[in-house]
């Protein structure tokens, strides 16, 4: 299968701040790449370099089969980007944002104005399309931006951080909107620091921290990699937290995590319900009582955990320097 | 990216400018204002203190005020480009297959219309406190289109500096700094030779002084009292200003151009 994005080597500084640190990226066609990490990992820069709007200080870029830094303007023919501050002209109105969109792509105006209708319809735009988008809420604003991003119908779809600061409803709602883009055979990039939003939308997953990839493969694959299962327990009092800890890691595969706060151990084992029965047999034994105890299969902020040290929302909002 | 295509995505641009002005109506009333504010306040404020040889100087002094109020119109292009530019429009617009050309070709386009409705204005306030046209009509439709244009390749200038700072407040605020000393140290207000010796040279070469002596003439309200200029540009002021018009647009377009292709939203 062909790799419908192609990065090799991206690489880009601020000064001394390295935020891309030689990124390989490979997306065939009709499917999603899911890039992941925290806040200031990189990830905007990426999208930022391979839709041609910042040239990398070193590496190569394919979109569509076109050089990004040899060819940008030919590039911009074959891509739609939503951004992750909704790039709406808020005194026109959500009409006339998308028709606007659509001529600047090359489209005849009758078209353009039919295609800004149609996406209207789609998003669900349509009783405030003729308002100026001034008037529209956050979940709005992004629906529209999006819907700007599909306007001339561009092979590669490029979105970063789609839903970031929108409401769980909301949320639930744009991603409903994505999935039907990708089943309508567009291939797409899509940027978030939510592993549910990975979980849920991708295909294949590439973990990125300090401008490098720290892991790839799809959701399963990377679940598998922090272990089979994690077992997780609360413990009564905190002074019940040592003794359990140390008899987690007598259990465990991995590294005990404790959450001090709530007095939540968690490590990932193997060995299934014989290993949860053997670690509360051994806690009874101790004399600490448990609150909660359970298994469960990892999430992918278990495996952030895990590949980084860190979790994963954390730092500023990432700042892309002029 | 051919012309033609170029010249349809400027025309996209301004029209999509032009929207804002009739959505937002409140940035009219200070287009319209400070020149009637401006008229007013010269006429009767300053008026009677400064004497102009064997003329009014109402009449000396519209074209002063036409030059300076269409070249703080100016300021409307790089204000308008650094809240696109906060908002993150340019982002958009540049991951679109358009003109670069565009969105600064649409900008300096739409703003022309602020000018000519403030010419407008200031024209009819003018006319009420005692200006009069002493010319031919035609060459005082000349001298409106010299100011237009002046103003046009002045946009340029700010459209780079809208591209350049950080924010809007930043784009007013050296606006003024730049623009006050220029359309002050000149012979907008009063005749440049009541100046002392470096700023009276300073005022006789600055572009300003040409637009307004050019206008003036083409009012025909120079005074006839005043002493004959004596720099060439003052004398040959519709060629100096139209040299000026070319080498600013020659300048800062281009720059303007490469500034927006690598200009990263804030």
């Amino acid at each position: 299968m062909t790799s419908v994005i192609h990065a090799r080597g991206l690489v880009k500084r601020y000064g001394n701040v390295t935020a891309l640190d030689g990124l390989d990226l490979d997306v065939p066609q009709g499917t999603v790449l899911g890039l992941l990490g925290p806040n200031g990992a990189g990830k905007t820069t990426a999208v930022r370099i391979l839709t041609t709007l910042l040239r990398p200080d070193a590496g190569t870029a394919t979109v569509a089969g076109v050089d990004v830094l040899a060819e940008p303007q030919r590039v911009k023919e074959h891509i739609g980007l939503s951004g992750q501050y909704a790039a709406v002209d808020e005194y026109l109105t959500g009409f006339e944002n998308l028709d606007m969109v659509g001529r600047l792509y090359g489209l005849p105006g009758a078209e353009a104005t039919r295609r800004a209708r149609a996406l209207l319809e789609q998003f669900d735009l349509v009783e405030s399309g003729d308002r100026p988008v001034k008037g529209y809420s956050g979940g709005m604003r992004r629906r529209l931006d999006l819907a700007g991003a599909l306007v001339a119908r561009p092979e590669v779809l490029f979105l970063d951080e789609p839903t970031t600061g929108l409401d769980p409803r909301s949320r639930v709602e744009l991603w409903d909107v994505i999935r039907t883009l990708v089943d309508d055979g567009a291939t797409l990039l899509l940027t978030t620091q939510y592993l549910e939003e990975a979980d849920k939308l991708a295909d294949e997953i590439v973990v990125i921290d300090h401008g490098r990839a720290i892991a790839r493969g799809t959701a399963d694959e990377l679940k598998r990699q922090v272990g089979g299962e994690v077992l997780e327990i609360v413990v009564d009092t905190d002074a019940a937290i040592p003794t359990a800890s140390a008899v987690l890691e007598q259990v465990s595969d991995g590294d005990v995590q404790v959450d001090e706060h709530t007095r939540r151990l968690t490590a990932s084992v193997s060995g299934g319900a014989d290993a949860l029965v053997d670690v509360v047999r051994r806690l009874d034994g101790h004399g600490v009582r448990l609150l909660d105890v359970g298994l469960r299969r990892p999430t992918l902020d278990d495996v952030f955990l895990t590949l980084t040290g860190h979790i994963a929302t954390t730092g500023e909002d990432e700042q892309v320097p002029a | 990216m051919t012309a033609t295509k170029a010249f349809r995505d400027g025309a996209i641009v301004a029209k999509r400018n032009l929207i804002k002005i009739k959505r937002v109506p409140e940035v009219l009333v200070f287009v319209l204002i400070s020149p009637i504010m401006f008229v007013l306040l010269f006429a009767y404020v300053f008026g009677g203190a400064i004497d102009i040889p064997g003329a009014s100087y109402r009449e000396f002094l519209i074209a002063g005020i036409f030059a300076q109020t269409v070249i703080f119109g100016a300021t409307f292009t790089g204000a308008g480009l650094a809240e696109d530019m906060q908002k993150g429009i340019i982002d958009r617009f540049r991951s679109l297959p358009m003109s670069n050309s565009a969105v600064l070709v649409g900008r300096t386009v739409s703003d022309i219309v602020y000018n000519v409705l403030s010419i407008l204005i200031m024209g009819i306030t003018g006319l009420i406190v005692g200006w009069r046209i002493r010319g031919s009509v035609l060459d005082a439709i000349g001298g409106v289109l010299l100011l237009l244009l002046f103003a046009y390749a002045f946009s340029w200038i700010m459209a780079f500096v809208g591209l350049v700072v950080p924010s809007v407040e930043v784009v007013n605020n050296a606006s003024f700094i730049v623009i006050f000393p220029l359309t002050f140290i000149a012979n907008t207000f009063v005749p440049s030779e009541t100046l002392p010796g470096p700023l009276r040279a300073f005022a006789d070469w600055n572009p300003v002084s040409a637009i307004t002596q050019a206008a003036r003439e083409l009012f025909g309200n120079v005074p006839p009292g005043l002493p004959e200029p004596q720099t060439w540009a003052l004398q040959n002021p519709v060629l100096y200003s139209i040299i000026w018009v070319v080498i600013i647009i020659a300048v800062f377009a281009p720059l303007s151009v490469a500034q927006y292709k690598r200009a990263a939203s804030r």
